[in-house]
Parts: structure tokens; sequence; C-alpha cells
């Protein structure tokens, strides 16, 4: 990770999003209730906001436009964390111990950003911040809810390797004891699954995603 | 793309409004302008021109307030025909971001400009900066308007509590639904009272 260029690290912060804003937005219409619908549609939505104007600025260093970047890599040349790519629908349990997960894994990286010395990076990431907010406030309601249930913690033990991979190693300590403070008990030593591993559904979601633009490579109008 | 100073606030705003027409005035009135080519003098256009201009373009989702009273667009420069126009985007995934942009260049085309939109991603918008007109707006098309947002986050014991009339029966007994809504700028708020639901725009 360490010599990562900066077009790098927009990639894999909008791969991030932009992959998991398609994971959200599989619930659509099938959530447990309404609301949910609702919520993780307009997650998505933000997510896939906040991947575009990252792959803008990703863009004027490699060329080409955010459409190019999302669309036109091959899956493996995706730099999401694998925490992203797991598909879980129908598993609700899963599903809100990766989003609570993702959030914190986010808020810690975001942080970072809007310290660190790229004037650029620092003010994007404080501009997705001020949505981010409601993403947490989202997910740690229902950690509240659910977060003792058996079937949430056994999701968040089994993602929390995936988790740890989605920071870098100097921000680990942190988001353990961020997420640890949150449950009121801290999530068990692992293994982080470092980002550059992808897990095998990513290639079905690469396909679906990509059909449109692949279909029509001189351009969709509509 | 940041901007040392920061965006201009209202009163900032206000200012270059006068100070564009005090140029107008002073610069080129028409009398002198005649011999010249009126067709130049007719072309100028003033921050103000532009600023007026940008009034008429509606929100396009929510369409009963405009674009300035939104506090989305943070500056306008003129240089001849030349018209720079930064705005912010509410929510950056935003589907109306580019209906904003066309519409913006529409505008000033029609006062015979040249655009250059320019979109700022950056930390200078605020929820706040919903102008006392355009949060006046929301309220009587349905929409309650933000709680106001301090300088920390807001967090959902705050959202909860922040007293919110109905927009509809203007009791304050309602009750937060859903932080999320059917677009990414609202939430969806319940009146106990007249057991309507109504949206609220989001504390952002």
């Amino acid at each position: 990770m360490p010599g990562r260029s900066r077009a790098d690290r927009l990639l894999e912060l909008a791969d991030d999003e932009l992959i998991l804003g398609w994971r959200n937005s599989e619930w659509t219409g099938i959530a447990p209730f309404l609301e949910e619908d609702v919520a993780f549609s307009s997650i998505a939505q933000n997510e896939i906001g906040h991947a575009r104007a990252l792959y803008e600025l990703a863009a004027r260093e490699l060329g080409g436009d955010a459409d190019a970047l999302a669309f036109d890599r091959e899956p493996g040349a995706y730099r999401c964390a694998a925490l992203v790519e797991l598909r879980l629908v129908p598993d609700w349990a899963g599903t809100i111990a990766r989003h609570f997960l993702y959030e914190s894994a986010d808020a810690v990286r975001i942080g970072a950003l809007r310290a660190g010395p790229d004037p650029e990076l620092a003010a994007i990431a404080a501009k997705i911040d001020r949505e981010e907010v409601y993403h947490r406030i989202h997910a740690e309601m229902w950690i509240d809810r659910l977060g003792a249930e058996p079937g949430v913690r056994a999701a968040l033990e089994r993602l929390w390797p995936y988790a740890l991979g989605v920071v870098e190693p100097a921000l680990r300590a942190e988001l353990a004891r961020r997420v640890g403070e949150t449950l009121g008990r801290p999530l068990p030593e692992a293994e982080p699954v470092e980002r550059g591993v992808h897990v095998p559904e990513l290639a079905s979601l690469w396909e679906e995603m990509t059909a449109v633009r692949r279909s029509a490579p001189a351009g969709a109008r509509w | 793309m940041s901007r040392a100073g920061g965006a201009p606030g209202r009163s900032q705003v206000a200012q270059s409004h006068k100070l564009a027409r005090a140029e107008g005035e002073g610069g080129g009135s028409r009398a002198e302008g005649e011999g010249l080519g009126a067709a130049i003098s007719a072309a100028a256009i003033s921050a103000a021109d532009v600023w007026a201009a940008l009034e008429g373009i509606a929100d396009p989702e929510i369409p009963v307030i405009s674009i300035v009273d939104l506090g989305v667009v943070r500056d306008v420069t003129v240089e001849g025909e030349r018209v720079r126009v930064a705005f912010t985007p509410t929510f950056m995934g935003c589907p109306a971001l580019d209906a904003m942009r066309r519409s913006i260049e529409q505008a000033i085309a029609a006062l015979g400009g040249e655009t250059q939109v320019e979109v700022l991603l950056d930390d200078s918008w605020s929820s706040d900066r919903i102008t006392p007109a355009g949060r006046a707006r929301l309220a009587a098309a349905g929409f309650a308007p933000p709680a106001p947002r301090g300088a920390a986050p807001p967090t959902l014991v705050q959202l909860q509590r922040a007293p919110t009339r109905c927009p509809w029966c203007g009791s304050p007994d309602t009750r937060l639904e859903n932080l999320f809504g059917p677009t990414p700028c609202r939430s969806l708020r319940y009146c106990n009272a007249c057991r309507q639901p109504f949206e609220q725009f989001k504390t952002l």
C-alpha cells in the first residue's frame, strides 16, 4: 500500500463507494420494510454520487472521464475492498453488520483525509462527510437495535477481517477502537483481507453493472 | 478548486450586487455607448443581471425554491460577455446536478453571455445557507425547512428532538419517521396532531 499514487487512492475510494452503492441498491424494493427500501436506496445514491465526484478527480490525472473509470475497466482492475463486493442479499443481519463496519471504516478514513496534507482531497472529504453523517446515524441505529442478536454478532465477527482491509494499516487501531466503543465490546483480532483480493461474486456484479455500457460502445442515448 | 476565503455569505453577495450596479451605472451608460455601437453596450452583462436570471431557475426537484434561495450559487463573476458561475451541489449524488448546470447555461445564454459553470466540491454549502425567503417558500409548499446545523454534525437525538412544525397544521407535535426520503436532501416526518406525513429538508 505505501507508494500508492494520488490517483490510486482516489480509485480505491471511488471503487468502494461505487460497488457498495451497487450492493446497497440491491435492497431496493425487497428490504424488510418500506422505510429501509427508501433508506438503502438513498444511501446507495449518495455513495454513487461520491464515486462520481472522486472518479472525476481521478480522471484529471488518468485521462478519460468518470464513466470510463467506473465502467470500462476489467473486474480485476478495480481497487475496491472485498468487504463491499460481497453479495449479502437476502441476509439482513449481514447487511446491517457490513453497513456498520463500512461506515465506521469510512468515517476513520474520511477523518484522516480531512486532516491530511492534500487540500483538494480534504475539501471533498469534508463535503462527503456531511452526507455520511446520515449513513452513520442509520447504521448505528440498527446496531443499537440488533447488535446483540446472534445473527448480527456472528456477521460482525465474520466480516471484521474484511472491514480491516478497507483502511490502511496505520488507521486500523483507530477503527478497532471506534467499532469496539459503539458495540460495547471489542471484536476479536483478525488477519485483514487486504485490498486487491477480489471475491468471486464481483464478476457477476461487474457483468450486470457494465452491461449497458458494453452493449453500446459508442455511448447509450436516451 | 478550494478557495482560500471560502464562498461569499449572503451579505457579500448583496454587496457584489451593489458593486456591479454601480459599475454598470458609472461605466457603460447608454448615452455614451450610442455612437460606438449600440450592440456592444446592449450586450454588456452585469453580475446583478446574472443573479436576477439565476433567481428565475427553480430547483428541479423542489421547484418552489430557486437555486439562489437554496444558497447553492456561491459566486458570480462577469468579465465582458464571459460569465463564471460557481455552484455547489446540495448532495453530490443529486440527479438534478446536470439539469441545474444546463439551466444556468441557458439562462446566461439568454442574456447573451458565454458561461463557465464551475461545480465546487468543497465544504462551503450547508443547509443553513438556505435564505429566509427560501425557507418560507419551502414551508408554504409543505416541506419543513431544515433545523439549524450548528458547528458539529447533527446527531440522531438532535434530529429527533429538533422542534419542527408541521407545514400543514402548524403543530409542533411531530416525529421523525425516516432519516431518508424520496430524494437525498429530504427526511420524512409525521404530524401527530393532523396525522399527515410530511417531508423535511435535511440538516446538512
